[in-house]
């Protein structure tokens, strides 16, 4: 969807970025470009290649998630985005502009106002209230107390906090302290959320709560959201764009369905092997495209229905077929035995071979 | 004939050995072995460990240990008079400081200072048992006629740990923020902490007079700064390093957070360092009144040196009275501030 209507600018701009740790990441650079392996550089100079030659495009309004396993570098890519950790070499642009050239007054401000952070441990202040956490950011750019809390207040009912200003930041569950670090990232009013593993720490129950709850606020408050997790289920419900890293490298990135469907690497098909694909592809990934009136068919379904809710629609039979509409306009036809095949997970090597 | 004179005369040193010859004083050992009629060059007896003053006995151009110690002294001594020029207008605040706070508790009459002091302990410790327990240590001091010279030791105690705060914990945050600076002040720590008490005031003897409340005053700050230095640091080095990210990640500059999220959530820590401090003046309090510091060890001392043994225990007594209050009084503040608390 996000791929063929109109393009705008991305907010984000990743360029060619690499980040090596080791006493001397600028010595090893050339041979890490060159295409050295992480485990051979490792082994010939005891540098680890954090993350490489990584290029993203992050558009404004969409939640880019970037998945991967631990140490494949998420958590790394993240901390690039706001400078937490300085890269070896690479452009991070935001809004056409150089991260990495900033000054420490233009990062200071681009913290500030421009980018907000969620935390996988809340990292909420415990001497605080939640209050005057939530506000915290609003303190930091030294707005009047009274305003900072009649923000924060509103922000805190948002994400269903009403009530708890004056509590501590222990007294409350983690889904609840990570409610209060939502909030403080709202409160802050910038156009880009930084999601490090925020909902990792949480219980299954709670962390769907959570997703939801994001959900909801991105259909409101339309922010460019970056998303980082381990979790393939979480990563396919939030993304518009899906990138997945391992070692610290892309492996592929694009739409979710696209990824599911089409699967470029054997990593991603055995990582997508496992997930219930009915629950998570869409009408209009295995829909045929084009109106076909004369075809015969036993009702709508919209684009975004899951298949799980179309075989639900045709109580099990395959002799059916359904037209696809979006937004009431049919856009395309979807057969009961196109949504029972789609259900097969593709190989990918069978599939590199095809397109090749 | 010494045992080492082998080693110079194959060494080839003989002649400048004996080139610069000349008789110094005899050492003790010498003067016994001459009372006791045996010649003192005689070489009997075991071999001796090669010691400057061994080797002297063989070779005169090697100096006596004893020189070693004089020369110590002597280099002491030239250096007071310039040392004294800095040192002195620097150090005179504290005298000042430590007489006025001397004149102040002692002036106020008992019936003001009291009700005060109790309100200062509710004031920090918001404890009913803690501030009843201090109302009745007073009363006690005060029933057996010692109630003045416990205010002067805690006159002395409020200055020195006030000063080791004021400059323990920037000292603290100082060495938190910079490893080398760590990496060199830790030395300097363990030398003031494992100096015997008495030692620190050797030096303090020859840089200013007997009768100055300063000499006392440094020696006391001096023992006692090192654990609110060391928990400064350590506690701000603890700082969770998740909160510290969230701090730069929302843009925080150094300063706002060294003061709104590192030192509250080190507070625990300083505290802790700062009840420790007020405990180890309190322990240099009685060896300060070797050098006149007033105060309950004045009575210590006498108990000692006259053996005055119930004046010496009562004494004792009420020193130890007065670190349970400041001890339970400081650890009452500390619960207070912890932030694992809800209510502040």
């Amino acid at each position: 969807m996000t791929e063929t209507t109109s393009k705008p600018e991305p907010q984000i701009k990743i360029r060619g970025l690499y980040k090596i740790f080791g006493a001397d990441p600028e010595r090893v650079l050339p041979e890490v470009q060159k295409g050295m392996s992480k485990s051979e550089v490792l082994e010939t100079t005891q540098h680890v290649v954090g993350l490489r030659a990584i290029d993203i495009d992050m558009y404004p309004g969409k939640t880019t998630v970037i998945m991967g396993l631990s140490g494949s570098g998420k958590s790394t890519l993240i901390r690039h985005l706001n400078r937490l950790i300085e890269p070896t070499t690479g452009e991070i642009l935001v809004d056409g502009q150089d991260v990495m050239k900033m000054n420490p007054a233009e990062l200071r401000e681009l913290r500030r106002t421009r980018m907000s952070m969620v935390f996988q441990k809340f990292a909420l202040l415990p001497h605080r209230s939640v209050l005057d956490n939530a506000a915290m950011p609003l303190e930091v750019r030294e707005v009047p107390e009274e305003e900072r809390h009649a923000e924060a207040q509103k922000w805190l009912a948002r994400v269903g906090l009403d009530g708890y200003g004056a509590s501590y930041p222990h007294q409350l569950s983690g889904g609840m302290q990570q409610r209060v670090g939502i909030a403080r990232a709202l409160t802050s009013n910038s156009d880009i959320m930084l999601m490090d593993e925020a909902f990792s720490a949480l219980d299954p129950l709670i962390r769907t709560d959570m997703q939801n709850l994001l959900l909801e606020l991105q259909e409101e408050l339309h922010k460019t959201i970056v998303f980082i997790t381990h979790d393939l289920d979480e990563a396919l419900k939030l993304a518009d764009h899906l990138v997945i890293l391992k070692d610290g490298e892309i492996v592929q990135q694009g739409e979710p369905q696209r990824i599911l469907m089409h699967p470029e690497d054997p990593y991603i098909v055995d990582f997508i092997s496992d997930i219930n694909r009915a629950r998570v592809l869409r009408a209009r990934t295995v829909m045929t495209e084009g109106i076909t009136p004369d075809a015969v068919v036993h009702g709508d379904v919209d684009v975004n229905d899951t298949l799980e809710s179309v075989i639900a629609r045709a109580e099990g039979r395959t002799d059916q077929a359904f037209r696809v509409v979006r937004d009431g306009q049919p856009v395309g036809h979807l057969s009961m035995t196109d949504v029972v095949l789609a259900l097969v997970p593709t190989d990918a090597s069978e599939q590199r071979q095809a397109t090749v | 004939m010494a045992h080492y004179d082998g080693v110079f005369n194959t060494l080839g040193l003989r002649d400048w050995c004996d080139a610069g010859k000349e008789d110094g004083p005899m050492t003790m050992a010498q003067l016994l072995a001459q009372a006791k009629g045996a010649d003192p060059n005689e070489t009997t007896g075991p071999l001796p460990f090669p010691s400057l003053d061994s080797l002297h006995d063989a070779c005169s151009r090697i100096p006596q240990t004893r020189e070693m110690t004089a020369g110590l002294e002597r280099f002491f001594l030239d250096i007071k008079n310039s040392l004294k020029v800095v040192l002195d207008p620097i150090t005179q605040p504290l005298s000042w400081m430590l007489d006025g706070a001397l004149w102040l508790f002692t002036t106020i009459p008992w019936w003001v200072l009291i009700p005060m002091l109790i309100a200062l302990t509710w004031y920090v410790s918001r404890s009913r048992a803690v501030t009843i327990f201090v109302a009745l240590a007073f009363v006690f001091l005060g029933a057996i006629d010692h109630l003045e010279v416990a205010i002067q030791t805690l006159a002395i105690i409020f200055v020195c740990t006030g000063l080791c705060v004021i400059f323990g914990v920037p000292i603290g945050i100082a060495m938190s923020k910079n490893d080398t600076l760590q990496k060199g002040t830790i030395p300097v720590l363990d030398l003031l902490q494992t100096l015997p008490t008495f030692v620190y005031l050797i030096p303090l003897i020859f840089l200013f007079s007997v009768t100055e409340s300063k000499l006392y005053g440094i020696a006391i700050i001096l023992y006692a700064i090192v654990p609110v230095i060391r928990l400064t640091d350590l506690g701000i080095r603890l700082v969770d390093k998740d909160v510290i990210e969230a701090a730069d990640a929302f843009g925080m500059t150094s300063r706002q957070k060294l003061f709104k999220v590192e030192i509250p959530l080190a507070l625990p820590n300083i505290m802790a360092g700062v009840n420790q401090t007020i405990m180890m003046s309190l322990a240099m309090v009685v060896i300060a009144s070797l050098v006149s510091a007033p105060g309950l060890g004045v009575l210590v001392l006498r108990g000692i040196r006259n053996l005055e043994i119930g004046v010496g225990l009562i004494a004792g007594l009420g020193i130890v009275l007065l670190a349970v209050m400041l001890d339970r009084a400081s650890k009452a503040a500390l619960n207070r501030v912890d932030v694992s608390r809800s209510t502040r």
